[in-house]
């Protein structure tokens, strides 16, 4: 068995010639930049402007005038859907970022620590694993009001016990190692040791860990603006318009087909991502797969 | 193992209790007058005072959440504010529609995930592997609303085989009900099933590898025997354990797939309650599902004694 990756000891370019020949990496690759720059074009360009109403357009379908049709409001839907884009990305990135902003130090401090330190972080952790997280994210947008904002919040809050988690554990794994041995010799502290050796050899498994939160940070964020808990109209999100197309289907099914692709195909980019960027770094895995 | 099992069920009531704490801080902590709420604009101040006399709203905020836990405790939800009934009573009309749902979810995505996931295993590396983890991948990458969506277009407004939704309730028959908890419990189920099916995938893979499995090999025992007998149990543990967590995730879904099909159940309501500020069903409800989400994960804990007889001596 081969020991985990360490990110400082291979170049960028042997890294990346590796992870373009996996499959699984190269496809979820090509569909994330895909759907990224369709939302970064969203703020230069978009066919239509999505916060002008032409109720004479209004539900029109799929032609090529308008490749995806119009909504009740008579609002482009290819438009809607890479302004949305931004939203869904923006909302689940930081949402991420959150969660490893303050998951990662707190999981790898409890490592560092152990002991009652250890104990109480994993306690913390049952108790929010208890509250099914879809059920809080609601109360914490409804307590204190829908928006991305909030919605930012609640699917945040729920992304730090996860990344405690993976963060503790790869941790807890590294520290009886001989080079950690070798820095603790050398007088470094722990917090040294933990910045400068254990960091570097846990990115891998954050970055798994990453992706794969974001990728349900996107589901989380179509589900809450369903519900009419996201982001707030005129801003277009993908969850906002499939409510809106319930109501419609009979009449105009294509509503409800392209928003639903845009988050499948999201989703379904970034998971391929991770599970090539975990078979790439982790070795060990893809005997398994 | 008793110890284990002791401490389990320690932390489980520890857990219990810090969340009824955050549970009550929370919604403490919600703007707006309940008693206000109750009366409307045009309730006078007197009027407003006396009924939060009525509701103990006067007491001290310990006293408050001490009653509250009590009443938790033998069933005594308290009244809702906007449907003027016991809450036990909201409960329970609802709790008929959401777990029978629930129940049902989660048998049909067990039934379809194991045996995909025995099938894709024993097939390694062959197209009917990849073109089940393939399904399995989109499957992940499915919102359940969506699919519900999906569905209600199949099968409700298309084929016109089951309704598009609503609940005539059990009075009705058991066959009009379960028709209209048929879609739901397919909607649910589906995105389940897929992560389950992966998991139960690479479970098997690793147990697959080990020594025991190529002496059973080795000995003449035939391959569905080793895969089904030996693997399979062997793979359980995963598999248990992300069946638990899912139940929370279940719990959760019902709480939109409720929305999309109109269904009166108890995701419906907790959502309802939180829109209307009807604060007393959202505490009772709220905590009846996280106490929910709490034993079924002790029972997990329970089962993978049962599963793997080690367990019951070491640890």
């Amino acid at each position: 068995m081969t020991d985990s990756t360490d990110f400082r000891s291979e170049t960028f370019g042997s890294f990346a010639a590796k992870a373009f020949a996996n499959r699984s990496f190269l496809a979820g690759f090509v569909i994330t930049v895909l759907i990224a720059a369709m939302a970064l074009l969203s703020f230069l360009w978009t066919p239509y402007d999505v916060t002008r109403l032409i109720v004479a357009d209004r539900m029109q379908a799929p032609s090529a005038v308008h490749l995806f049709g119009t909504d009740h409001f008579g609002r482009d839907v290819l438009s809607m859907i890479m302004v949305g884009a931004r939203n869904s990305i923006a909302v689940a990135l930081v949402a991420v970022g959150i969660g490893m902003g303050i998951g990662v130090p707190l999981g790898c401090w409890a490592a560092a620590r152990g002991g009652l330190a250890d104990e109480i972080l994993m306690r913390f952790n049952d108790l929010v694993f208890a509250f099914p997280a879809l059920l809080s994210a609601i109360m914490i947008t409804a307590i204190f009001g829908p928006g991305a904002v909030n919605a930012i919040i609640a699917i945040g809050i729920f992304n730090i016990p996860v990344f405690a988690r993976v963060a503790r554990a790869g941790a807890l794994s590294l520290w009886p190692r001989e080079f950690i041995l070798a820095a603790r010799a050398a007088g470094k502290g722990k917090a040294l040791i933990t910045i400068e050796h254990i960091l570097p050899n846990i990115a891998n498994l954050l970055l798994v860990q990453g992706t794969i939160q974001f990728a349900l940070g996107i589901l989380a964020e179509a589900g809450l603006s369903y519900l009419g808990l996201g982001a707030q109209p005129p801003m277009p999100s993908w969850g906002r318009m499939l409510f809106d197309a319930q109501t419609r289907m009979i009449v105009a099914p294509y509503l409800a087909i392209f928003p639903g692709f845009a988050i499948v195909f999201t989703v379904l980019g970034l998971n391929l991502l991770g599970d090539g960027l975990s078979d790439v770094l982790d070795p060990k895995l893809r005997r398994q797969r | 193992m008793t110890a284990y099992l002791l401490k389990r069920l320690l932390i489980g009531l520890a857990t219990l209790v810090v969340a009824s704490l955050v549970v009550f801080g929370v919604l403490e902590i919600l703007p707006g007058d309940p008693a206000r709420l109750m009366l409307g604009f045009e309730a006078t101040e007197d009027a407003i005072q006396a009924l939060r006399v009525e509701m103990g709203l006067d007491q001290p905020l310990l006293w408050r959440y001490l009653d509250w836990v009590g009443g938790l405790l033998t069933l005594d939800f308290g009244r809702s504010y906007t449907y003027s009934v016991p809450v036990i009573d909201l409960v329970s009309e609802r709790v008929v529609v959401s777990l029978p749902l629930a129940l049902i979810a989660l048998t049909l995505s067990t039934a379809i995930a194991i045996p995909v996931g025995v099938f894709s295993a024993s097939r390694r590396g062959r197209p009917a592997d990849t073109i089940s983890m393939g399904a399995a991948q989109v499957g992940v990458a499915v919102p359940n609303f969506w699919f519900a969506l999906l569905l209600i277009y199949v099968f409700a407004v298309w084929l016109r085989l089951v309704p598009a939704g609503g609940f005539p309730g059990w009075s009705a028959g058991a066959w009009p009900a379960l028709k209209a908890l048929m879609l739901p419990a397919v909607a649910l189920a589906l995105p389940q099933a897929a992560i389950l099916a992966r998991v139960t995938r690479s479970a098997l893979l690793e147990v697959l590898g080990e020594d025991y499995i190529r002496t059973a090999r080795a000995k003449g025992m035939p391959r569905r025997t080793v895969l089904w007998r030996h693997a399979l149990r062997n793979a359980m543990i995963p598999v248990l354990t992300i069946l638990g967590l899912q139940f929370a995730f279940l719990l959760a879904g019902t709480i939109i797939i409720e929305n999309v099909f109109y269904l009166p159940g108890l995701g419906r309501l907790v959502f309802q309650a939180i829109t209307q500020r009807d604060l007393i069903v959202v505490e009772s409800v709220v905590m009846l599902l996280v106490a929910s989400v709490i034993v079924v994960n002790l029972l997990v804990d329970l089962s993978y004694a049962l599963v793997d007889p080690r367990l019951r001596v070491n640890r």
